[in-house]
């Protein structure tokens, strides 16, 4: 490739990459400006003088220092009950050969093609009937058993030699040990890729709380902003705050795992 | 170790994936079948009505009219989704200045929670305050109601959904991108094939695998579309948005008309599973780039 053309790519690329950031970026300064800033016409892009102001009175005004807990406590149990069972499952298809292994398998896949948008009235009279309505372990309970955990843990740990194992169980190692303390831990890798996935799932997650939680103190973040959202009068000021707080984990946790995202999506997407 | 204990080993380590599976997903699926052919408001019992749902649905106006919208929806959003997440995955492919910059931001939305993105837009797209309608007005035309007019609605859902995830999708095709081998690069070029070519022979027949993913993926993303479009526009104007998933849900928890929603649960999940199908059939038909 020539020079030129690389520099038409390199330009056209930052122009692309401002498509993708600007609207994010605008949303973040505009909450940073005070009460009739942001509504100033013509709009002003650089807050004139940047306040932490619709923060505090977003938290002050209503829950939603609780709403962040509980999608805190929600998306953080979820997710070690994620890696604790989606790894049993991925380990006894990847290292056992017993009946009805495949079928286990593809059966994992294919409930991909039954998202709960399609089982949205079933799911919640089950979740009613177990008491887990209104409840937080209706939220992380569920959606625990990841189908994509399952496969990409299976894949990883079909890579790892049987020999372990096998030196493990002469050693008199019992079944229990042999994956908690020897397997484990070679899977790390995958595990930390499956960790900030779950996490990122269980945060972002609206659907499922929003069918099994029904009162406000138990609303997670995303259920609180589109509930704030609807009312009848939008109060922008908090509510951009509040976005951007719901924002920060995510880009946080981007920020420092970025090779671990790319790796996981390029692996889950690729071999399904 | 006793031999029956080792057998059992496997079957206890995948019990508890298993066991969420059966109650919070393969149960639910049937018990809505059973449902849709039954009429039930919750409070009385249910009753056994047999086809009657479905004829209802199919001779109600509402249905198709959704349902079309549906799918002017899906067939807008996955081209646009394949042709600007390769597009992205192409340039990224190509070995430019800043390119790990460049992945990363083009990224960032695939990280946002859909109602995250759904209050950023409105806030960007509103008629008064949003700063596009600003923008318009600068350079000299007319503000235009984004979020007000039926077709312009549904052309920034669309908009804004191939915005949200193309990131990620370019990640996969950069991922298959990578996987083909530079040989046939080299050959092509001794042969004196130009750029458009190579991309015509080369990387598209055998970026089929990856392609056929991202289109699977895409589409039963873009039928399952729910939390972006609540609170984007909840559905409206009217109701230009309002998809299958939400008219489900309103038929289930806001007329609480448990049989009829059951029904049209069953119907999306058939067209879910039949476009997939269709999908996958024609890729079989289009020759061998599995390799």
């Amino acid at each position: 490739m020539n020079k030129w053309s690389k520099r038409l790519a390199e330009l056209s690329g930052l122009l692309l990459a401002l498509v993708f950031v600007i609207p994010v970026l605008w949303v973040v300064l505009s909450s940073f400006k005070s009460g009739y800033e942001i509504f100033a016409w013509p709009p002003t892009f650089l807050p004139e003088n940047p306040n932490l102001g619709n923060y505090v009175q977003a938290l002050k005004k209503s829950n939603f220092g609780l709403y962040f807990a509980n999608s805190f406590y929600v998306s953080t149990l979820s997710t070690m009950l994620t890696l604790v069972i989606n790894s049993m499952a991925g380990y006894a298809l990847a290292k056992f050969s017993f009946r009805g292994n495949r079928l286990i398998f593809f059966s994992f896949i294919a409930t991909l093609m039954i998202p709960l948008q399609v089982i949205l009235v079933p799911i919640f009279l089950v979740v009613k009937s177990l008491g887990l309505y209104n409840s937080l372990w209706g939220v992380i309970i569920p959606p625990a058993a990841t189908p994509t955990g399952v496969f990409l843990v299976r894949q990883y740990m079909i890579t790892i030699p049987d020999e372990i194992m096998e030196s493990a169980r002469m050693d008199g190692a019992s079944e229990w040990k042999i994956f908690w303390i020897v397997m484990m831990p070679l899977a790390k890798p995958v595990l930390t890729a499956l960790t900030i996935f779950s996490f990122m799932w269980r945060w972002n997650d609206f659907l499922w709380p929003f069918i099994v939680i029904g009162t406000q103190r138990k609303y997670t973040i995303q259920v609180a902003i589109a509930n704030f959202v609807g009312q009848f009068s939008v109060d922008w000021n908090s509510l951009l705050a509040i976005s951007v707080l719901a924002m920060v984990p995510m880009l946080i946790v981007f920020l420092i795992f970025q090779r671990h995202f790319m790796k996981g999506i390029a692996l889950s997407g690729l071999k399904m | 170790m006793s031999d029956r204990k080792r057998l059992l080993t496997p079957y206890l380590f995948v019990l508890p994936n298993v066991l969420i599976f059966l109650i919070f997903v393969v149960f639910p699926a049937i018990y809505g079948l059973v449902l849709s052919f039954t009429k039930w408001d919750v409070i009385s019992d249910p009753v056994f009505v047999g086809l009657k749902n479905y004829i209802s649905i199919f001779s109600s106006e509402s249905f198709w009219d959704t349902t079309r919208k549906t799918f002017i929806y899906v067939f807008a959003v996955v081209p646009w989704t394949f042709v600007t997440s390769l597009a992205l995955a192409l340039l990224l492919d190509m070995k430019i200045r800043l390119r790990s910059v460049m992945r990363a931001l083009f990224y960032i939305p695939s990280m946002l929670s859909a109602v995250v993105i759904g209050v950023s837009w409105r806030w960007i797209l509103g008629d008064n305050f949003g700063v596009i309608n600003y923008l318009l007005e600068r350079a000299g035309f007319k503000s235009v109601g984004w979020l007000t007019t039926p077709s312009w609605t549904m052309f920034v859902v669309i908009l804004v959904s191939v915005w949200a995830r193309a990131g990620y999708y370019m990640v996969i095709f950069l991922a298959g991108l990578q996987s083909i081998s530079s040989v046939y690069y080299e050959a092509a070029r001794i042969d004196g094939a130009s750029v458009w070519q190579q991309f015509w022979q080369i990387t598209l027949p055998l970026l089929k695998p990856t392609s056929l993913v991202v289109v699977v993926l895409t589409g039963i993303e873009a039928f399952k579309v729910f939390d972006l479009i609540v609170v984007m526009t909840t559905g409206g104007p009217g109701k230009a948005t309002t998809f299958l998933v939400q008219d489900i849900y309103r038929w289930a928890f806001e007329r609480g008309d448990l049989g009829y929603a059951s029904a049209m649960s069953v119907v999306l999940l058939l067209i879910l599973g039949l476009l997939t199908a269709v999908q996958f059939g024609i890729a079989e038909r289009g020759g061998n780039a599995y390799e």
